[in-house]
């Protein structure tokens, strides 16, 4: 690649340092759920006593960054850490860490923050998702077998690929990652694809604040992955697959590497997998540090070593996907519902129908709530129902909001707890679930802050490449700033603030531009921030 | 539904209400140009891939959720577009409106200019510009950006950049079109000596690490000068004259020629100001060059001015 090119890539990932190497990099995450968990004394405290952010200090060689959603939102304030000469690690519950000091003596190691764990209640029962990972870690391929493992690639293979696509479209299983798009379609266009190379793709890349789903999936499930890619590739006569997993996950790149390692020696990926005519191997790709990759058209560019800039579509990736070949992309929580619907049917799966879905859904709640975590809920269950289930918010204070589907998602007022999480009634409500976010904001939070950290998300995160999305967000970003300042003509602000959103909506290339300005819209909207409200 | 293929292999639209019919592979640029319909456009060039980033171009198509590019969109067989709807009005005005609050667009075009006019849209929409800025964009960290300065909003000021003796780069005044990309790699040079780096807003044009351009692949053939739309890459010869104010297009004519250098055949436009050559560009339609020279056609032309009967009065004594 020549040399301009490489620049150009590499400087478009936060995480990759084109400045003088640190021995130890803390990023700490400042974003929204972690707002409500002390991000910002942290952040204040780190700038008090190390020094500003972004400056390396020449002491000791180090430096901080503020983060976006790290994707450990139930146990934050989270931290990324990078240091010179070993893996990088996340810490859990900054708060209770010495930052300072691990700043100032890169030298000290940085723990293994623990394994992530499922709120109680979800132990041991036989949840269709979390059944394994509710277990208590056993690693290891055996364990994997003894839990059922396998069983859905075996069915898999006695039904053949037609089987396989029989059943995902009984199911009426839709995309987890944000869109709903039905899965078999996909599947189907790829397996009626002519010619070779095709590609399978695990979009491990869940960057969207507050969704923290895959990642504990892959951390405490990776061979389900594993095999549920497998089905993938048995299903569209792929031999090739990739999952791509966000630098900031360091042990579920890990959990994962080291399944596939096991899957390798065990036969189950590689060549005449459970000696059938079925050849698949995986492969891992590490981001470095940009939410826009989890954008399907963007990770593949950034698979190929490519800026993670998005695709025009169309064509779309079943057509010309990775290296222009056809390729289905799932994200991880859409491909582990493949296997209960192998093993049980894809009738039985859609039995559960309602509003528009079939299937249970991750839910990851955090916020202000008593224990954050990932929920499993059948179609149907409502907003209340789950944040009770999460223990409510602490002390009963009383809600003040919530932000359902993250931050391209939309808040609703502490009235709104019936909303049916479902898409039939996520859309009466004006709504969409997005990544299953639900993150609570009681009346302690200061909203502003919130709203101010969303605008500021998507100005950072925008990838560059279309005007309305580049420009449009840094606008957005300023507005916000103006609108908040005692004095401001607000009305005219919300004025200007929906012509840009609509055009944003309207001519942006990808979601990013398009959904960037829904959560800030429904503040005006459903929270009726307004001259009136604001003092 | 549209369907792809129409019977005779091209396809029949529905363009403000009108039929429009073009061949297969067109786009629905080509079916608005057929259909003698002027598209705003900024990044989409003839003969350099469509990238679709300015978003100027945009169309209303029926069935679609949002609004489609036209320069980059496959027509297909009963397409219903609509390019002068309330929507697309308002997001080709907003993305001219956004450009204007964040880049330099002094040198723009007339027909940029008479975009702005036709779509009303208004300069100092989002507040006032900051002044040139001092620092630039160029260490900037992606995923992160400097504060905002109070009552002032973002733009894309840097410093212009004169690094050798043929041509400057002005980034004040780029709309990241990634058009001087394109011509300088696979779509004309092959060079490679420029790419979009960072990220976002904080995006620019740059050669690797910053280097200035006559360390970098450059063989200075200004491909890349031909194909900027905004006046950001000049030559230096028409950034000096611009900078003391001598640059006079009332005074200057443009002469065809064929470039002397070699036997290729490059087609030449000297634009000629007081007896003098200022500049040489070629002509974008012509089918040897395409609007590419070479270094010596580009900027190889000072000895004619500063031959011993140019050289003026003081010279010949
Ligand atoms: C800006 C943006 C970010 C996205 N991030 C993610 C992500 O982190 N994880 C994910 O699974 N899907 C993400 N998506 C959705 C993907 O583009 C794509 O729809 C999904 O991976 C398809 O898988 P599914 O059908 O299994 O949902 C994102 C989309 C956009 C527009
Ligand atoms: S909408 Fe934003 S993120 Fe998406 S392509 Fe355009 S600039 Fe990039
Ligand atoms: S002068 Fe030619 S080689 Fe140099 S940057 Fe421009 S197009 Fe590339
Ligand atoms: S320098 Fe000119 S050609 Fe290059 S991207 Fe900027 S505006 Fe476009
Ligand atoms: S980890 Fe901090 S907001 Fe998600
Ligand atoms: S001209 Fe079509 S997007 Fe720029």
């Amino acid at each position: 690649m020549p040399p301009a090119e490489a620049y150009g890539v590499a400087s478009f990932y936060a995480l990759i340092n084109l400045q003088s190497p640190c021995r130890r990099t803390v990023h700490v995450c400042d974003d929204i759920a972690c707002r409500t968990r002390g991000a910002d004394a942290i952040c204040n405290d780190l700038e008090e006593q190390f020094g500003a952010e972004g400056v390396r200090r020449e002491d000791s060689a180090t430096a901080w960054h503020r983060s976006p959603c790290l994707g450990l939102c139930e146990r934050g304030t989270a931290v990324f850490c990078e240091t010179a000469g070993s893996e990088p690690v996340t810490i859990a519950d900054a708060a209770s860490q010495n930052l300072v000091h691990l700043l100032l003596h890169p030298e000290i190691p940085v723990p293994r923050r623990a394994e992530s764990t499922f709120p109680g209640e979800q132990l041991g029962t036989s949840l269709p998702l979390l059944s394994r990972a509710a277990m208590p870690p056993t690693p290891g391929i055996d364990a994997y077998r003894f839990a059922g493992g396998y069983l859905a690639l075996r069915r898999a293979l006695q039904i053949g690929p037609e089987g396989v696509l029989a059943e995902l479209t009984a199911s009426r299983l839709t995309g987890r990652g944000g869109a709903g798009f039905p899965t078999w379609m996909k599947w189907k266009a790829v397996a009626e694809a002519v010619g070779n190379p095709r590609y399978v793709v695990c979009n491990g890349d869940e960057s969207e604040p507050g969704t923290f789903k895959d990642r504990i999936l892959m951390e405490l499930d990776p061979f389900a992955v594993i095999e549920a890619m497998t089905i993938a590739g048995f299903a569209t006569s792929a031999e090739h697959g990739f999952i791509y997993i966000r630098a900031e996950y360091p042990e579920a790149a890990e959990a994962i590497e080291l399944a596939i390692k096991q899957s390798r020696s065990h036969g189950m990926l590689g060549s005449d997998i459970l000696n059938h005519d079925l050849n698949f191997d995986i492969e891992v790709r590490r981001g470095a540090g940009a939410y826009i990759c989890g954008e399907e058209t963007a990770l593949l560019n950034s698979i190929e070593g490519k800026r993670g800039e998005p695709r025009t579509k169309p064509p779309f990736p079943v057509q010309h996907g990775l290296f222009g070949r056809p390729t289905v992309i799932n994200s991880v929580e859409t491909l582990l519902n493949v296997l209960p619907i192998l093993m049980y049917g894809g009738d039985t799966f859609a039995e559960s129908a309602r509003g528009g879905v079939t299937g249970s859904r991750l839910f990851c709640l955090s916020g202000c709530v008593s224990m954050p975590g990932i929920y499993e809920a059948q179609p149907g269950a409502t907003l209340r129902e789950l944040i009770d289930r999460a223990g409510g918010t602490p002390d009963n204070t009383p809600i003040h909001s919530v932000l359902v589907g993250g931050a391209a998602g939309s808040f609703v007022r502490g009235d709104e707890m019936d909303i049916e999480l479902t898409p039939e009634g996520a859309r009466s409500a004006g709504i969409s679930i997005g990544s299953g976010v639900i993150m609570v904001f009681d009346e302690t939070i200061d909203m502003a802050n919130i709203v101010k950290r969303i605008a500021r998300f998507f100005r950072d995160e925008s990838c560059g490449q279309c005007v309305p999305c580049r420009v449009g967000t840094v606008r957005v970003e300023e507005l916000i700033e103006r609108f908040f300042k005692p004095g401001a003509d607000r009305d005219a602000e919300i004025a200007l603030f929906n012509d840009l959103a609509l055009a944003m909506k309207d001519a942006s290339i990808c979601g990013l531009g398009q959904t960037a300005t829904i959560a800030i819209a429904s503040t005006f909207s459903r929270l009726r921030m307004n001259s009136a409200t604001i003092t | 539904m549209t369907n792809p293929i129409s019977l005779h292999g091209g396809a029949t639209l529905t363009i403000n209400g009108f039929p429009v019919t073009v061949s297969q592979g067109s786009t629905i640029l080509d079916a608005l140009n057929a259909a003698s319909v002027e598209t705003p456009r900024l990044c989409f060039l003839e003969g350099l891939t469509p990238v679709n980033a300015c978003r100027l171009c945009v169309v209303e198509l029926e069935g679609a959720r949002t609004l489609v590019p036209a320069c980059s969109r496959r027509a297909e067989q009963g397409m219903v577009v609509l390019t002068d709807s309330v929507r697309v009005k308002h997001a080709r005005k907003l993305v001219l409106e956004l450009l204007l609050s964040s880049v330099d667009l002094s040198l723009l075009t007339a027909d940029i200019a008479r975009w702005i006019e036709f779509y009303g849209a208004d300069l100092e929409r989002f507040g006032k510009k900051a002044a040139r800025a001092e620092t630039n964009h160029d260490a900037c960290r992606a995923g992160s950006h400097e504060a905002l300065k109070p009552g002032e909003i973002g733009s894309v000021a840097t410093p212009v950049k004169i690094d050798n003796d043929l041509f400057v780069r002005d980034y004040s005044k780029c709309i990241l079109c990634y058009r001087c990309v394109e011509a300088c790699g696979a779509d004309a040079q092959n060079t490679f000596a420029i790419a979009v780096a960072g990220r976002g807003f904080e995006a620019r044009i740059s050669t690797e690490f910053v280097i200035p351009l006559n360390e970098s692949a450059c063989v200075f053939c200004g491909n890349c000068i031909g194909v900027c739309p905004t006046g950001a890459l000049m030559p230096k010869s028409e950034f000096d004259m611009r900078e003391v104010g001598n640059w006079c297009e009332e005074k200057q004519a443009v002469t065809r020629t064929v470039c002397p250098y070699c036997g290729v055949g490059c087609n030449l436009e000297l634009t000629v100001q007081d007896d003098r050559i200022v500049k040489a560009s070629s002509p974008r339609d012509h089918d040897i060059t395409n609007g590419n020279l070479c270094i010596k056609g580009r900027f190889g032309w000072e000895y004619v001015n500063s031959t011993p009967e140019r050289r003026g009065s003081g010279e010949k004594e």
